[in-house]
């Protein structure tokens, strides 16, 4: 009888690999798909090109060109206010049913699924704030969206600092918002950076909320840069333009019937799987450095 | 630091008046600049508060457009869903068996092979080899999923059409099944986080007895995470109900009322992007659809968080 109980054992840990392996296998098939489909289509042209009518000559300027500006705004809008809501959370919030009911929202913001962001952002920035289906909106959309990793990474970095630091720096007089400034935020910084990787390569994948807001598929130009063009664009203007973003440039390609434009997805796909796993990688990387050079 | 001036005689002979140093006086507006600062990250975490209530303010007052030209009883109970035909029918319905059937499919692979893989790795795995895959999971939670649709459509459905010649290139069984593998890794980290998390003392016990390891994790170690694993099965349900892109790529975009997977089907999600990628001016009936589908899905994953809550609470077991 033990042996039997052993055999179990022996076929339940072949079956724990083996349902591992289900996942190494769909990781490797899906990257191997997409980099043979596509590799014949990375090029620089690939890079330098707007999408086309013709598959062969379609390229993914546009989209890595708007991918990268929705970012910048994302970042410029999540880091700030999800950092000084970890903060404050962790810092200054007192024990009250305020508090209780911010943290709440926080916890059920993170389970709200994506869509739902997307028709918030339409309703709210592009019809009611007049920001248009623009490059501001869906920045500020994407930025929502991730405001509760970075919460989360941040008020966990913030937890991981020692109390007697703080107990320190108010012996020396420091007041909470010199303590926050000069220690706590200093400190958990690595921590916070974490996340906010994270967020952010959760974000460029993003596609459902960016065309519920109208974000159009087919872009053959780029937002002006500031100060040129005719008549000269302003400083700020690049963020009211239109613009697509790298997997719905991927969305549209797939969509479509012909087998040519599938690889232009398949590269199009390529190119924002290795730009995720960089992110994912650095940020894993960053923790697995943390833990090992803790200095308490 | 005295506050009498101190005199001393440079080699000049020249006595020399040092002035206290104000650096350490009392700031008056001290007290004013903390009360600010802290007001300003107060704001700051609210954002959160305001986020939910303009979610539910938008989704509430653009389907009550909705439902003043759509009776409620149409909505639930009409066994069409055409919005965007002249005959329009709005039965909710049938957006609600494609994204059941959707997520059952998805359920289906996830919560199994999720469960094995956290045992596996909370109880059986060597340290070497939960290292390795533990950020491993983690990156196969980052892929986009737009990139999973790509790949149920191109790669799974023609592979799937070998075994089952009958099913079409667009269909809900290899959505729902790839839908499954990208909810893996949420479920399995999650029930490994629960399942860790149970005191050392529990298994030592129950090795002492003579139990096996697999003993050990169905009968001891799994039944004391309960409230975690369920709270990870609840996570899943919730991610499978509200994924969008996998069904809007891989599943086609015609409404079915079935509950059979080999078919193609809309969900809910997967009609939100439709009409959004179509040119519906802004306050057409069949635009303001989409908030009465949104309002459907918000409150079908409040439900599932709700659910999940109230597990936590009534499972949890405390050491």
């Amino acid at each position: 009888m033990i042996g039997a109980h052993k055999r179990w054992d022996f076929m339940f840990g072949v079956l724990g690999i083996l349902a591992l392996m289900i996942g190494v296998l769909t990781f490797t098939a899906l990257f191997a798909d997409m980099a043979i489909k596509g590799f014949s289509r990375i090029d620089a042209n690939f890079f330098l090109s707007f999408p086309s009518r013709r598959a062969a000559d379609a390229g993914i300027l546009s989209a890595w060109v708007g991918s990268t500006l929705v970012m910048f705004v994302t970042a410029f809008a999540a880091v700030p206010v999800g950092v000084a809501a970890g903060v404050y959370l962790e810092e200054y919030a007192p024990k009250n049913w305020v508090t209780d009911i911010i943290e709440i929202n926080i916890t059920n913001l993170a389970g709200v699924p994506s869509i739902i962001y997307g028709l918030l952002a339409l309703g709210l920035f592009v019809y009611t704030f007049g920001l248009g289906q623009s490059i501001l909106s869906a920045g500020l959309t994407l930025a929502l969206l991730i405001l509760p990793i970075v919460i989360v990474a941040t008020r966990e970095a913030i937890r991981a600092i020692p109390q007697i630091i703080r107990e320190g720096a108010y012996a020396c007089g420091a007041t909470t918002w010199q303590v926050v400034r000069d220690h706590i935020v200093p400190y958990s910084s690595a921590g916070i950076l974490t996340g906010v990787i994270i967020g952010m390569a959760r974000a460029i994948g993003e596609t459902a909320p960016i065309i519920t807001i109208g974000a159009l598929t087919f872009i053959a130009f780029l937002p002006s840069a500031p100060f040129t063009g005719e008549p000269a664009a302003g400083l700020f203007d690049w963020l009211f333009a239109p613009f697509t973003v790298m997997p719905i440039q991927m969305f549209n390609w797939t969509s479509r019937p012909e087998a040519a434009f599938l690889n232009n997805a398949a590269a199009a796909g390529f190119v924002l799987v290795l730009m995720t796993l960089i992110m994912n990688g650095m940020a894993i990387w960053l923790r697995y450095r943390l833990r090992k050079n803790i200095k308490w | 630091m005295s506050s009498t001036a101190s005199i001393a005689s440079t080699a000049e002979g020249l006595p020399i008046v040092s002035q206290p140093s104000d650096r350490l006086k009392k700031d008056v507006t001290r007290h004013f600049k903390e009360r600010v600062i802290e007001s300003i990250l107060f704001l700051a975490a609210f954002v959160s508060v305001f986020t939910t209530a303009a979610i539910v303010y938008i989704l509430i007052t653009e389907s009550w457009v909705f439902f003043q030209h759509v009776p409620f009883s149409d909505f639930l109970f009409d066994t069409q869903w055409t919005p965007l035909f002249d005959d329009a029918h709005y039965g909710i319905m049938v957006l609600l068996s494609g994204t059941l059937t959707s997520s059952a499919v998805a359920l289906l692979v996830a919560i199994p092979l999720g469960t094995i893989i956290a045992i596996y790795l909370s109880e059986f795995a060597p340290f070497v080899v939960r290292e390795v895959a533990k950020p491993f999971l983690e990156l196969l939670g980052g892929v986009p999923t737009i990139i999973y649709g790509y790949f149920a459509l191109v790669f799974l459905t023609p592979l799937l059409q070998h075994f089952l010649p009958e099913l079409p290139g667009f269909n809900l069984l290899s959505a729902g099944i790839v839908m499954g593998i990208m909810i893996i890794p949420y479920v399995a980290s999650l029930s490994e986080d629960a399942m860790r998390a149970v005191p050392m003392a529990l298994r030592e016990g129950s090795y002492a007895m003579g139990a096996t390891r697999l003993q050990t994790a169905l009968r001891v170690v799994m039944p004391a995470a309960t409230s975690g694993i369920a709270s990870a099965y609840i996570l899943g349900i919730s991610r499978a109900v509200g994924e969008t892109m996998i069904l809007a790529v891989a599943a086609g975009m015609q409404p079915n009322l079935t509950f059979n997977p080999t078919e193609p089907g809309a969900t809910i999600t997967s009609f939100i992007v439709q009409v959004a990628l179509g040119d519906l001016p802004h306050g057409s009936i069949g635009y303001q659809t989409i908030f009465a589908a949104g309002l459907t899905l918000m409150l079908m994953t409040l439900v599932f968080n709700l659910l999940g809550y109230y597990m936590r609470k009534r499972f949890r077991e405390v050491y």
